[in-house]
């Protein structure tokens, strides 16, 4: 799942939300989704959490270094 | 004398001097002279000075773009090329764009840029790329020192606090601008950021030309990672505005548009799963109530009254059935016995058994009559038991 991209899972998400509205799958199914709509949701959720800002500066060289940002 | 050539062939070499590149991009200024809007769409109409006049025409797919309508005695400047109608061996002004008299050098190459790029499809909306919902790392090419750089940076850290960024510093302003931020586009295509802002504060329209050059422009449409051009002018739009996937008008609102509110999301993400858990919930509650109605019909209740209640029908059916015997059956067997005896005593079999005999002749007709036979016929004669042959040896009529 880590391979996942957010707006992938969140899509993916939207759409178990869809279909389990609507009740079209059988209730085995319907659990299952549920059950990968909670991961899903737990890993949108990882990825929004991660709290670490990281701002970097690309150089002349190409070499990559964290950028210092003083705020005022 | 030389060897004469003919009008089609003049006209034909007339055509192809004037097809040299100093007639095939000209911008001229005069006074517009009977101006025609042709019902086709066309407008025709001369150009002038106190010496000169040109015929100009100005097609319908070009005079549509317009945001006025020319008259006779407008001072304008017609930018386009110069042609030859054959027919009439007239040469004209094809025209592309009117602007404005007295525009700058800067701002005609911008609206002639503007007009041929548009044409070539860089502006159309179906070109333009969707950004990502929450960017994996977001690019932001600008000059290292300018406000621009702080306030993007300060709105991307306030809306998603996780947020990654690598900077690709580019000159914004100046000669070389432009291959600097051609540069730094180039160097991020080879970069995992998934959205790249492009943009600096606002200027004037010469501080600003850099975002006007043609080869930035196709670099940004060939960029194969979204690009957002924040130039930090409400108004005025810039050649990369036209042609960057979605436009800015500062560099903090290209950072708001670039990443979420985090806050958002996470409450998004909430009020997903809650949707999810309560269809479950009711799906599950449905199916119990299912069960439920299906447990509570008569035949699991009770099964023994159903059992009952069979058992009562079939001594029904027995009860009736032994009715049709005695009622039904029983009579009928008097009645046939009777109706035998009747037919027996109708029988010709009967009539035999008491002395009389069936003469038939050899067709098998019943003789009647003596007369109907000849001597020496055969006849058949049916007795009680059995039946005789005779040959006729004598008749008495």
């Amino acid at each position: 799942m880590n391979e996942l991209k957010f707006e992938e899972a969140l899509a993916r998400l939207e759409e178990i939300v869809r279909s389990l509205e609507q009740g079209e799958a059988a209730l085995d199914e319907a659990l299952f989704l549920f059950e990968e709509g909670v991961k899903l949701a737990r890993f949108c959720n990882t990825k929004l959490d991660e709290a670490e800002a990281k701002i970097e500066i690309m150089l002349e060289d190409g070499k990559i270094e964290t950028l210092e940002v003083n705020e005022k | 004398m030389v060897h004469p050539i003919s009008v089609s062939e003049l006209t034909k070499q007339i055509k192809s001097a004037l097809s040299s590149p100093e007639f095939q991009s000209v911008a001229v200024e005069g006074e517009i002279s009977n101006f025609v809007h042709h019902r086709s769409g066309h407008m025709y109409f001369s150009l002038k000075d106190p010496q000169s006049r040109i015929k100009a025409v100005m097609f319908r797919g070009r005079n549509q773009r317009l945001n006025f309508v020319p008259k006779n005695g407008d001072t304008l400047v017609a930018v386009g090329s110069i042609g030859v109608y054959e027919p009439n061996g007239e040469y004209q002004l094809y025209v592309d764009l009117l602007l404005p008299k007295g525009v700058g050098a800067l701002h005609l190459a911008y609206e002639q840029l503007k007009e041929k790029l548009e044409l070539e499809g860089l502006f159309d909306p179906p070109r333009k790329r969707a950004l990502p919902a929450l960017p994996h790392r977001v690019g932001v090419i600008t000059s290292p020192s300018g406000a621009a750089l702080r306030d993007i940076l300060h709105v991307l850290t306030r809306r998603h606090p996780g947020v990654r960024v690598l900077v690709f510093p580019s000159l914004v302003q100046g000669e070389e601008a432009p291959d600097s931020l051609i540069d730094a586009l180039t160097k991020a295509q080879h970069t995992d950021v998934d959205v790249i802002i492009m943009g600096r504060g606002g200027g004037s329209f010469e501080e600003l030309s850099a975002f006007n050059d043609e080869r930035l422009a196709r670099a940004i449409a060939q960029s194969s990672i979204p690009v957002v051009s924040a130039c930090g002018h409400e108004t005025d739009f810039t050649i990369a505005d036209f042609v960057a996937d979605l436009r800015a008008p500062t560099p903090s609102a290209a950072a708001e548009l670039v990443v979420p509110m985090q806050e958002e999301l996470i409450s998004g993400i909430a009020s997903l799963q809650a949707r999810m858990a309560r269809s479950l919930e009711r799906r599950i509650q449905a199916e119990r109530r299912y069960i439920n109605q299906l447990s509570q019909s008569p035949v699991l209740q009770r099964p023994e009254h159903h059992l009952r209640q069979r058992r009562q029908r079939l001594d029904e059916l027995w009860t009736g059935l032994s009715r049709y015997l005695r009622h039904g059956v029983i009579p009928k067997r008097a009645q046939l016995k009777n109706a035998v005896g009747k037919l027996e005593a109708l029988s010709p079999l009967g009539t035999l058994a008491r002395g009389y005999a069936i003469c038939q002749n050899a067709e098998g007709e019943i003789v009647l009559q003596a007369e109907k036979v000849a001597t020496g016929d055969v006849v058949h004669v049916t007795l009680h038991k059995g039946s005789l042959s005779c040959i006729v040896e004598g008749r008495h009529t």
